[in-house]
This record gives C-alpha cells, sequence and structure tokens, in this order.
C-alpha cells in the first residue's frame, strides 16, 4: 500500500441518480425519481463506513454507482488508484473502467441468489480471476483454495456446489469471490441480514479480522443499526436521497443531531423486556423521492418542526468537529436514543 | 395472574417429514401453554421448527410432512354468542380439510404470515379478501349467528382498516394489495387477521421483511389491539428483540427441540440453557463496545439430515458432558419456579430417544 494512512481512498462528490417517470406511447418524461440527490462523503483507507437508511432511501443506488454498476446523472466519484492518483470514475464508459473493477468489489445480500449454482466453488470464487486475465488453471485452484482457507472454509470443498453449504458458509464464499482480485475498497450491501443470528456474528467476525490482515476499506450497507454500529467507524444516514446525518460512530450514537436518526435508533426493539422501547414509533410514511416535501425532507413526521422547517431546505452542516447534520434545529436539539 | 386454563396446549408434539432421503423429525417434542390473552414468543433459527410448530396447528403441514403423534388441545368456543360455552379438542387428531377445522382457522385462530406481498391475492382488492373472509366466519359479529350481508362486511372492514391505523379506509378498501406500501399492507393483513374475532393469533415473522421505523409502527399497534380485543398471540421470530418488546412468555427451541422457556425476565436475564445464553451474547448491541469480536456460537446449524445423537445442540456447546450429552437427549424439566430448560447441567432425566 502506497497511500499513507488517514488519506480518502474514495471521495463522493455531489452524486446524483435520477431516474426518469415515463408516461404514454411515447414514453414521454414526465418527472424524475431523485433517488440520490446531492450525496457526497468520503472514506478513508482501511475505514469502514456504515450507511443507513429505509428502503427506498436511495442507499443501494449510491453504492450501485460507486461500484459503476450503474451510471451517476451527476456528481463526482473520485477514487485513488493504486499508482496513487485520484481518478473520477463516474464520467468512465466501459472500457475505461477495467483496470478500476478488480479493486471495487462487491458483498451481496442473499447468500442463495448471489451464487451460481451451477458452478462449483471453484469456478464461482475463480470466475473474476479469469476475467481479469489469471487464465492458467493449477494456479487459479491455488488462489482459490487460499481464498478459501482465508474466509474459514477448508479448500477441499471447491469441487463442490453451492447448493452443499449453509447460509453461513454460502456467505463466505461469497466474500471469499469479493477478495479474489484484491480489491482496496469492498461495498457490502446488508451482507448478514439473511443471515442467522448465531451466524451472523461468525460473519462480522470474519469482516473485521479480515479488514485488519488486508487493509480493506469497507462501505457497509445496512438498515440494522446495532449491525451498523458495531462495524462501522463512520456512519452516514440517508432520507429520501439525501444524507442527513454523517458522524463518527460513537458520536452518533451518543448524540444524534438530527432527529431522524435519533427515530431510526429508538425504533431498534433492545433485546432486554425491562427497557420497553415500543410506542414513541415515528409517525407516517417516507416520502416519495419523485415529490419530495417542501423545506426538510423530514418535517412532515418530525416533532420537532417548525415554520422554517417547512419553508427552508437545510444544508448539510458541521455541527461538531467531523460531525454533520442536515437540520436547522441541529444544535439546539438534545436528542437521547434511550427513553424511560 | 388470573388461574385461567390455557387457550391452546401442545403436548409432546412430533411433526415429521418422510424425504427421500430419510425421515426429517421437524418438531421432535414440543410442549407448550398459551393462556387466554397471552403472548408466547417462539423464538429460533431457520430449521428450527418454529413455523412447522405453527403450521401444525393451523393443520397446515404439506406433504410429506405430518403430525406423527402429540396433542394441540384448543379450547372452541361451542357457538358465536357470548354465552356460549367451551370445549376442548385435539386439532392434530382433526381431519385438515374437515369442516371442523375450516371452522376454526381463519374464525378461532388467524395467522398473519410473514411475506404480506406473497399473502394477498393480487388480482382482488385487499377489502374484498377481508370481506370474503368475513361473510365465511364473521358470525361472531352478529349476537344471533347468522351469516353477515356483504353491506356490512364491508362497514365492519372499512372499521378495521381505521382501527389497524390506515388513513382514508373508504378509499383504500378499495386498493389492491400491490398499490399499499409494506407497511400499510402489513396493517391491511393485521385487520384481515383480526377480522374474524380470533381468540388466537400466530404472527409469522410479521415484521422480517419491512423497515425498522414500520417495525415499530406494526408492534406497537399489534400491542395496543391485543389490549383491546384480548386477543393471544403466537409470535414467531428469530429477533431476540423483538420477543424482548413484545413476549410476556418465551419459548426458544433448536433443531425441533425446546431448549428452554419461561417467562420473558427469567429468559432474558436469568437464562438457563447454553444455547439461550450463546444466543443473547452474540447479538450486536446498540450500546455495546464497537468492534471488537462479538462472542460466537461455534459450527453451523446441523443439516436435518445429520441431526446429532444425543442433545442437539452438544457439537455447538461449551458446556458439553461428554458421554452424557453426546449419546442421551435431555427432557424438558422444570428448574425454576417457572422456568422449564432440556440440558442435563440442571438436572438428569432422559428422553426416551
Amino acid at each position: 500500500m502506497t497511500a499513507q494512512a488517514g488519506a480518502p481512498l474514495l471521495e463522493v462528490r455531489g452524486l446524483r441518480k435520477y431516474f426518469p417517470i415515463v408516461k404514454g406511447m411515447f414514453r414521454r418524461v414526465v418527472g424524475q425519481v431523485r433517488a440520490v440527490d446531492d450525496v457526497s462523503f468520503t472514506i478513508q483507507e482501511g475505514e469502514t463506513l456504515g450507511l443507513v437508511g429505509e428502503s427506498g432511501c436511495g442507499k443501494t443506488t449510491t453504492s450501485r454507482c460507486i461500484l459503476r454498476a450503474m451510471a451517476p446523472s451527476g456528481g463526482q466519484i473520485l477514487f485513488r488508484s493504486r499508482q496513487g492518483a485520484m481518478v473520477d470514475l463516474a464520467p468512465m464508459v466501459r472500457a475505461e473502467l477495467r483496470p478500476f473493477r478488480p479493486e471495487i468489489q462487491m458483498i451481496f445480500q442473499d447468500p442463495f441468489s448471489s451464487l451460481n449454482p451451477r458452478m462449483t466453488l471453484l469456478d464461482n470464487v475463480g470466475e473474476p480471476l479469469l476475467i481479469n486475465g489469471m487464465r492458467n488453471r493449477r494456479e487459479r485452484t491455488d488462489r482459490v483454495a487460499e481464498l478459501l482457507r482465508l474466509v474459514g472454509l477448508r479448500p477441499e470443498f471447491m469441487h463442490r456446489f453451492p447448493h452443499a453449504f449453509s447460509g453461513g458458509q454460502r456467505q463466505r464464499i461469497g466474500i471469499a469471490r469479493a477478495l479474489s482480485t484484491n480489491p482496496r475498497l469492498v461495498v457490502a450491501d446488508e451482507p448478514v441480514s439473511a443471515l442467522d443470528v448465531s451466524v451472523q456474528a461468525q460473519v462480522l467476525n470474519l469482516l473485521l479480522e479480515l479488514q485488519s490482515r488486508l487493509h480493506l476499506t469497507f462501505l457497509f450497507v445496512a438498515h440494522d443499526l446495532s449491525v451498523v454500529r458495531h462495524i462501522s467507524d463512520r456512519v452516514a444516514v440517508m432520507y429520501v436521497g439525501q444524507l442527513v446525518e454523517l458522524a463518527p460512530t460513537s458520536a452518533i450514537f451518543e448524540r444524534p443531531r438530527h432527529p431522524y436518526t435519533a427515530a431510526l435508533m429508538r425504533a431498534v426493539p433492545v433485546p432486554d423486556p425491562r427497557a420497553s422501547n415500543i410506542g414513541g414509533a415515528l409517525k407516517g410514511e417516507v416520502p416519495s423521492p419523485a415529490a419530495p416535501p417542501s423545506g426538510c425532507y423530514f418535517h412532515p413526521r418530525c416533532r420537532f418542526a417548525d415554520e422554517r422547517c417547512r419553508r427552508d431546505a437545510p444544508p448539510l452542516r458541521e455541527i461538531a468537529p467531523g460531525h454533520f447534520a442536515r437540520c436547522h434545529l441541529a444544535e439546539q436539539l438534545n436528542l437521547d436514543i434511550r427513553q424511560g | 395472574m388470573n388461574p385461567a386454563p390455557p387457550l391452546l396446549s401442545v403436548r409432546d408434539l412430533h411433526v415429521s417429514f418422510a424425504m427421500d432421503e430419510g425421515l426429517v423429525r421437524a418438531v421432535d417434542g414440543a410442549s407448550f401453554d398459551v393462556l387466554p390473552g397471552q403472548t408466547v414468543g417462539i423464538v429460533g433459527e431457520s430449521g428450527c421448527g418454529k413455523s412447522v410448530t405453527m403450521k401444525a396447528i393451523l393443520q397446515l403441514v404439506e406433504q410429506p410432512g405430518r403430525i406423527a403423534s402429540g396433542e394441540i388441545l384448543f379450547r372452541r368456543r361451542t357457538g358465536p354468542a357470548a354465552t356460549d360455552g367451551e370445549e376442548v379438542v385435539d386439532l392434530a387428531r382433526l381431519p385438515s380439510r374437515g369442516v371442523e377445522m375450516r371452522a376454526i382457522r381463519g374464525a378461532e385462530i388467524a395467522l398473519i404470515p410473514q411475506e404480506p406481498m406473497a399473502a394477498f391475492s393480487p388480482v382482488h382488492t385487499v377489502g374484498d379478501q377481508i370481506v370474503e373472509a368475513l361473510q365465511l366466519h364473521g358470525r361472531q359479529w352478529r349476537t344471533d349467528g347468522g351469516p353477515l350481508s356483504r353491506k356490512d362486511a364491508r362497514q365492519i372492514t372499512v372499521d378495521l382498516f381505521r382501527d389497524v391505523g390506515i388513513s382514508m379506509p373508504e378509499q383504500r378498501i378499495d386498493a389492491y394489495s400491490w398499490q399499499l406500501s409494506g407497511g400499510l399492507r402489513q396493517r391491511a393483513m393485521i385487520a384481515m387477521a383480526l377480522s374474524c374475532k380470533p381468540r388466537l393469533l400466530i404472527a409469522d415473522e410479521p415484521t422480517t421483511a419491512i423497515d425498522v421505523t414500520t417495525q415499530a409502527q406494526v408492534l406497537g399497534l399489534l400491542r395496543e389491539l391485543q389490549r383491546k380485543y384480548g386477543t393471544a398471540i403466537i409470535f414467531i421470530t428469530h429477533d431476540l428483540g423483538v420477543i424482548a418488546q413484545m413476549a410476556s412468555y418465551v419459548v426458544v427451541m433448536y433443531l425441533g427441540r425446546i431448549m428452554e422457556e419461561g417467562p420473558v425476565d427469567d429468559i432474558f436475564h436469568a437464562p438457563k440453557h447454553p444455547y439461550t445464553r450463546a444466543l443473547l451474547r452474540s447479538i450486536p448491541s446498540l450500546y455495546g463496545r464497537a468492534r471488537v469480536a462479538l462472542p460466537v456460537i461455534t459450527g453451523s446449524l446441523p443439516h436435518p439430515f445429520n441431526r446429532p445423537a444425543g442433545c442437539p445442540f452438544h457439537p455447538r456447546c461449551g458446556d458439553v458432558i461428554p458421554g452424557m450429552c453426546t449419546t442421551r437427549v435431555p427432557s424438558l424439566q422444570n428448574i425454576a419456579a417457572r422456568q422449564q430448560a432440556s440440558c442435563f447441567l440442571y438436572h438428569d432425566k432422559a428422553d426416551p430417544a
């Protein structure tokens, strides 16, 4: 690794992804779904950024744009190449992206549909190697064996098919495949939400261990806040296509500065029958990103909203060092996630 | 607590599936009670038999599965009026497609399924589907026990929608399930489950597929409705947080057997079985230390065809007693005033294998 510690590996600036709403025979564009609307953040080398939000908030679209599985509508995706220069992935075409593909890899949510059932582990895990030029089968077999050992599976398994493995084992296979090309940035989209509780802890531990051994950088997309808290250095919260809060994990969980973040945290059922926390639930539903409300997008569901919130859209401001929130009242509110 | 007799009493239930590869004992001797108005949580990981138990109660176990032995004693109403009496029937003995079972399913025992998207028909409006259920089972709504007219059933549905917090119920009743958001769909499902005033509601992972904020709304709603109608609930989930918030009595299952059961406070604050303890340790907390390795349960869930001999948890258990847990199956025994566990750390009574 040539980059010094603390240098950003990824810098997302003003990322936008709009989907057109078309109508009629001539597919007239009648509106835009602003799935991702002006999102900016950086990820330092070796860091884990947790990206949370409810379904439809744009967290998956954001991660797909970074992977360049889709083309963004605007903004920059600056990635530090192995040579040390920052390159913008956003405007690149297929051929230009090719050299960067091995460096950014993905771990999928569902370990049952993300592995090809007709391919053995050797072929599933080895395919990225083949595509990236490792033509020699012997060499590939050795590398797959090494990868399987790395994720805690026996190399002898490589000639079996995915159906022979449990959910947790399959997720390990998916991790081995993501790591096959020696990526520097790994995008994990809900990697443990389909797993059983006892297996979830094993996979989280594996991700933490791999990160320190291989100096990986993670963008960890999830909706489970206790999992995000466990694994992330910093947390970004999205609501209707926008970042509403971004802060170091301890800061955001000790004192969230955005009422939406606090509401999300309070909604997590506490595994303790003596601490009842259901009932203070957030009212209403997530607005459509095709027709967001005026002012602050969160104002119709916010119990602190005043006239200004209904009228003016708040900018994302730095409230404390490294702690950003998109709320007019961020300084005044004292949001405690624990309640009586 | 009132010493009312249990509404549902499952006694030594065995459900097995005869597969080509061999016999899978999906539920292997489960016993628990549900008191009227109580919420019982059944918690366990995939393959522990929690959903099959639920299906057995409703007589919906699919081929090649069958209820091999055991009793499912349910106290049903003998008539629609409040003054009518009750009688105990063994649901395990009733034919699945018989008149009696069909009169119980939906009317006396209702189900909130996991996937509200898959549970509603996409080609009928949600209102029509609830009206249909009401016309079939809704005798409870009339004191004389006669059938409901379509108009009355529709009015009841509108009221139910309002009850479960669906705004604009008169319009929403004519919507198709795919026109509703996930939260609304689950609310409509709850309205349907409650439509015939069941005395027992089975909620099978009702909030697994939805967001945390919507989950909190749905859980709050279920609690409120339970207070209002006094319905008993069997709450099936793998989420220990949901169990802690919803249940008053908890049954912990693993590979078709009950590992431990007891009042929710004892299960969370004085867990006895090593499996319950390990499960509670392995969940990340909102308040714990971040970025340190979580204590894990080593190994993985065994394949149903490779069921371990002896205690099903012994290959993953830190407290395994060699020669004991590896060969004999511990039975579920009282180990504290109200707590039961099947573990040789607390007693030496084994079940016949």
